[in-house]
């Protein structure tokens, strides 16, 4: 297991499969000459060069579980005139290679081993680095009680909806919420509207039973479920956070 | 350097001089936010700044001291180990050597210093970073008190380092004999953190 600290060069990762996640969200698997896993919450950085030798470098939240070794998958949203973001959902093949940096990051990271138990509250793309321990998480022996309240736009812009139903319907202690906050279909069984307190009442385990709380998305998302949870009773050191803005290209 | 088939330059970046932009970030005109945790609300009234060393309190200002302390204006581009930049921002604040003078201290103290902030962020800067201009405390963004979000009612400004070095809520200077590592050099990000030799991460030469 490769951990934070170490050296890390460049090396040349080859496309091993592309899937589309939504109309604007694809998932990439890598091979990599050199990968012996990662912890969950971790990101790579990604290095693009053009014909001419100019260079582009993003940081994407690894997606896959952290056993999962022989490939490695990152899963990128398009951003508007995003010249990363639409070349990788956009132009990238199957056998195509590209560099790439990492695993990168030791805070935002979760091992399966964690007793305490695990919320996870996503906002679009942030769902990314939150898969991974879900997926991690399922690989694991031990799995600690769990949760994910997750906050998308429209019902088809859900990342991973298939896997994380199939996840929660094994009733091994995985509740997913969704919720939906640019539209409220008729045939809707989740929430709608942005995730409030009470909300966070219904769906994230309470501050008594002390989980590890992990918020990943937009600026603004976090900043706001960063403070409801404040105003829950968790404890600030068990809140831990990553954001991403507009233009930001993370995850 | 392995071309990436298909690839090309965005629009975008076609206008940015490549002089001034470090390696491996691109330009954006928001101002993004990255944070570890919460943000922080410490109210003017309970906010202080001080120097220390050696478990000593050599020096300390309150909210309505330290605003009275020379303020000083300056115009920066700022980088961001996360690839983004932003250029000309303008602060306004205290400067190192503004604080170091209302101490009274002539000389520096140890090489080092370890910046503390509320939430318990640390970070670690050569002093030689912060003297002649270098560093500041800064209060104000675009003319405006600097948002919470952004690290207000008063940051580290480190601008020549990358951002993360800027430490925001900050709350005292600890002087420190020998380097040690602060957050986010203890998790793996580099120990000094020049973009234009793109320090990122732990053994980055």
């Amino acid at each position: 297991m490769t951990i934070a600290g170490e050296f890390r060069d460049w090396q040349l990762a080859t496309v091993a499969a592309v899937r589309d996640e939504t109309p604007s969200v694809r998932t990439i698997a890598f091979t990599l000459p050199e990968w012996s896993g990662h912890l969950a919450g971790q990101h790579v950085d990604v290095r693009l060069t053009a014909e001419d030798g100019y260079q582009a470098e993003r940081s994407y939240s690894i997606a896959s579980a952290a056993e999962q070794a022989a490939q490695m998958e990152i899963t990128v949203e398009r951003i508007a005139n995003g010249e990363v973001s639409t070349y990788l959902t956009g132009e990238l093949r199957v056998g195509d290679t590209l560099e790439i940096r990492g695993p990168i990051g030791g805070y935002f990271t979760w091992r399966p081993s964690t007793q305490a138990p695990l919320m996870l509250i996503a906002g679009g793309s942030g769902v990314v680095p939150l898969m991974s321990m879900l997926r991690t998480r399922d690989r694991s022996a031990m799995r600690a009680p769990a949760a994910l309240l997750y906050s998308a736009g429209k019902r088809d812009g859900v990342i991973y909806r298939v896997e994380l139903d199939r996840l929660a319907a094994k009733n091994d202690g995985l509740p997913v919420t969704y919720t939906l906050t640019r539209e409220s279909p008729t045939d809707w069984q989740g929430e709608t509207g942005r995730v409030d307190e009470r909300m966070l009442k219904t769906h994230a385990i309470p501050a008594e039973l002390r989980p590890v709380v992990f918020v990943c998305g937009p600026t603004l998302f976090v900043e706001a479920v960063a403070e409801h949870l404040l105003r829950l009773g968790h404890v600030e050191s068990a809140i831990k956070t990553e954001r991403f803005g507009p233009t930001g290209e993370r995850s | 350097m392995p071309v990436t088939r298909g690839f090309k330059r965005g629009q975008g970046s076609a206008e940015t001089p490549r002089e001034r932009i470090p390696p491996g970030q691109f330009v954006t005109p928001e101002f993004p936010v990255l944070t570890a945790g919460p943000t922080q609300h410490t109210p003017l009234e309970r906010w202080s700044l001080s120097l220390q060393h050696d478990g000593r309190v050599i020096a300390s200002w309150n909210w309505t001291q330290f605003t009275a302390l020379p303020q000083t204006e300056r115009a920066a581009d700022i980088h961001c180990v996360t690839k983004w930049s932003k250029f000309d921002t303008r602060w306004r604040g205290v400067t190192f050597d503004d604080l170091m003078k209302a101490a009274g201290l002539e000389a520096q103290v140890t090489p080092y210093v370890m910046a503390h902030c509320d939430g318990g962020y640390t970070t670690n800067v050569p002093v030689a970073d912060l003297r002649y201009g270098k560093g500041m405390i800064g209060t104000h963004f675009d003319d405006q008190p600097l948002a919470p979000a952004h690290g207000g009612p008063a940051r580290l400004l480190v601008p020549h380092l990358y951002f993360w070095k800027s430490a925001k809520w900050i709350r005292s200077l600890e002087f420190i004999a020998t380097n040690a590592p602060g957050f986010w050099e203890s998790m793996g990000y580099h120990l000094y953190g020049d973009p234009w030799r793109e320090q990122r991460y732990t053994g980055d030469p």
